[in-house]
């Protein structure tokens, strides 16, 4: 599965379009990790518990776009997105979505 | 009395060792760029690059989530009275997105360059939906790695 945020894949013709597909997850930290981070915001600097959790979160979404491109029969996704949005209090919904085509 | 004790500790600790964090931070940016000056990282499409010559493409990203110190969120809270300038959240994003820049571009093993790049941020963490507050930014910076074929 070739993925790339450009319209099309570059050395490749696109043969076939799928139409969009896109994944996502919300996620929550745990409370240990939360208290931690409240204490880092005291000192300031980067929160290595919000970037791996956001991080594998990312990983996870993305694998469900990949899976629904798979079940369409598509081998690469053009024109990937990113988007974060914090829905509640510590928890952020993580969305990926793209174009699903079958390149040569 | 203890309260303001603590509250001008917190000041204070959150001065020193935010100076101090930032301080190192931004020495390992400049460091780590020069590193990378070789891998450009643009915005403009795949359109332009002469498409017979890559090899490969492959999506790449780096993100960073970074926290701002006690110190320069009562500095920024200060600000919002006079207006003006907010100079302290303006290094904590500018911190954010190199950083994210850098980790995209140290998952591009291999690419000669980066195109369509683009860079997001989020407010996260509990005050991201609170009003006149901002307590943490995640910088997110995605584009395609393209690795050229040997001329």
């Amino acid at each position: 599965m070739i993925l790339t945020n450009t319209e099309t894949v570059p050395g490749k013709t696109i043969v076939e379009h799928f139409g969009l597909v896109s994944g996502s997850t919300v996620r929550a930290k745990h409370v240990g990790k939360d208290i931690l981070a409240g204490l880092k915001n005291i000192v300031g600097g980067e929160l290595k518990g919000y970037t791996e959790l956001l991080q594998e979160s990312r990983h996870q979404s993305m694998d469900r776009m990949v899976e629904q491109a798979e079940q369409l029969g598509a081998n690469a996704i053009v024109n990937v997105r990113f988007a974060t949005s914090s829905v509640a209090q510590g928890a952020a919904e993580l969305y990926v979505y793209g174009t699903a085509v079958k390149v040569q | 009395m203890t309260n303001i004790i603590i509250l001008i500790l917190l000041i204070a600790l959150g001065y020193y060792a935010g100076h101090h964090a930032e301080k190192k931070h931004y020495q390992s940016i400049k460091k780590r760029e020069e590193e990378f000056l070789n891998l450009p990282a643009v915005t403009f499409s795949e359109k332009m690059t002469p498409i017979e010559n890559v090899a490969s493409s492959t999506l790449v990203y780096g993100s960073a989530v970074i926290s701002i110190d006690y110190f320069k969120r009562i500095l920024a809270a200060l600000r919002n009275i006079f207006g003006g300038e907010v100079g302290a959240y303006e290094s904590l994003l500018d911190r954010a997105r190199r950083e994210a820049v850098l980790r995209m571009k140290s998952m591009a093993t291999n690419a000669n360059c980066i195109v369509n790049v683009r860079i997001e941020t989020a407010s996260i963490g509990k005050s991201a939906n609170r009003k006149n507050s901002l307590g943490s930014v995640e910088a997110i910076a995605y584009g395609t790695a393209l690795s050229f074929k040997e001329a």
